[in-house]
């Protein structure tokens, strides 16, 4: 397994003197092509701002991240633009689809930014899709589509083209916990092609789709779960 | 409700007289967990046969009998508090018990406690989700599954809101817990 993201010692200072709050300390975390990691931790434990630093969105007061064993410290702006628009998929609680695009159109956005041609662009959509079982609602825009099938787009968009990182911020929202399930569903397998995954949630039924669950307190890594065992052993009758 | 772990509780504050232990613990505890008083004496004789606690060798019936906890017992303790139980069985009485017990003592830090049981009640989770997302379309075990889930995160819902009141019981107050009330108590004994 070879770590497609990596924190070293990542820390996250905001504000300055008697307001200054340390958002994330000292935080080492790696994860690998097939590994899909749930964040959990309180409100304000840094679990967002974990997700920010993964995604290049800010930089971290120390430490350093390599996203495909790549620093991303000494990039200028413009490839850090890119490996965001090329290698890293987003899935927010609210979906973020463009209500005057198609939900093929959604999903080829990402591509058509990086200067792939429309054709192109759309065909990847279309494999995206395929793999979300959402295929047959390509040319519907989002206001015609439930909130099951919204957050499916989103996740196509989040995974389409050549992307190995996928970040998720609580992407279940506020689907009931059948098509929350549905979702986690299609990460883990998402995943499991070969792409490595970080969700941030509170909830310990979507976090348990994950391999491994990471705990964040006041910032640092406290603590995370061990390797699977073998599930057999959990239908036994009780004695 | 294990007597002797809370005992050993009361005793790493300091040493105490086994009256006094008595008091304390239906102070504390027995609203909630009513007690037969008989069970501290011979909890107390066990604890001291098996060198978790040391006494000063006074008469045995004395209720001015002193006792203190032993490096052994402090372990034992501590040991006790960080082990998860069997979450075979409904798993928030204990959880209920240990935290409890974790926050009264003032050297023991409470988030660790809770994170071990936590951790624990997680791992237990994804093995489940691991069977349910290998059998896909079977409803029935899927809604098996479901309930133990259900159950299980209840129990980590439960500690991540003792976590946070943990938490802001150390912000406001820095100390102890305020002495709980023998009415308050009643009224949760009832609701059980």
């Amino acid at each position: 397994m070879t770590a497609i993201l990596e924190l070293r010692k990542v820390s996250k200072t905001y504000g300055e003197g008697a307001a200054e709050v340390h958002a994330l300390v000292d935080v080492d975390l790696a994860v690998g092509d097939g590994e899909l990691v749930a964040i959990m931790g309180p409100s304000g434990s840094g679990k967002s701002t974990l997700l920010t630093m993964a995604g290049t969105l800010e930089e971290p007061s120390g430490g350093e991240v390599l996203i495909g064993g790549v620093a991303t410290a000494g990039m200028s702006r413009n490839d850090r633009a890119r490996i965001r628009r090329r290698s890293v998929g987003y899935v927010f609680q609210d979906f973020n689809l463009l209500a005057g695009l198609t939900a093929a159109e959604n999903v080829a956005l990402p591509l058509e930014l990086d200067g792939v041609s429309a054709k192109t662009a759309h065909r990847a959509a279309l494999s995206a899709m395929r793999q979300l079982d959402i295929e047959a609602k390509a040319d519907r825009f989002p206001d015609e589509l439930s909130g099951g099938e919204r957050q499916r787009a989103a996740i196509a968009r989040s995974i389409v083209g050549d992307r190995n990182l996928l970040l998720a911020d609580e992407p279940t929202g506020a689907l009931d916990s059948v098509n929350g399930e549905a979702v986690m569903r299609m990460l883990r397998n998402a995943c499991q092609a070969g792409i490595a995954g970080v969700i941030v949630t509170h909830d310990a039924q979507l976090a348990s789709w994950a391999d491994r669950v990471v705990f964040l307190r006041d910032g640092r890594i406290v603590d995370q779960t061990a390797p699977p065992l073998e599930p057999e052993s959990l239908l036994v009758p009780r004695t | 409700m294990s007597v002797r772990h809370a005992l050993l509780a009361l005793l790493s504050e300091g040493p105490k007289y086994g009256l006094q232990l008595r008091q304390e613990f239906e102070a504390r505890t027995g609203e909630v967990w009513p007690l037969n008083v008989g069970q501290v004496y011979t909890t107390l004789q066990r604890l001291e046969r098996d060198g978790l606690v040391e006494s000063d060798g006074a008469d045995d019936e004395s209720p001015q009998k002193g006792f203190r906890i032993t490096a052994a017992g402090d372990e034992e303790l501590v040991g006790w508090l960080h082990t998860p139980g069997d979450i075979g069985a409904p798993p928030r009485d204990e959880l209920v018990i240990k935290v409890l017990i974790a926050l009264t003592l003032p050297d023991l830090d409470v988030q660790d406690v809770i994170q071990v049981h936590r951790r624990h009640l997680i791992e237990s989770m994804q093995q489940y989700t691991r069977l349910k997302a290998d059998a896909e379309d079977d409803v029935s075990l899927a809604l098996v599954i479901d309930a133990e889930l259900f159950r299980l995160d209840a129990a980590v819902r439960w500690l991540d809101t003792a976590a946070s009141r943990a938490k802001r019981r150390t912000r406001t107050s820095g100390g102890r817990p305020a002495p709980r009330s023998a009415r308050a108590a009643r009224s949760v004994e009832a609701a059980r």
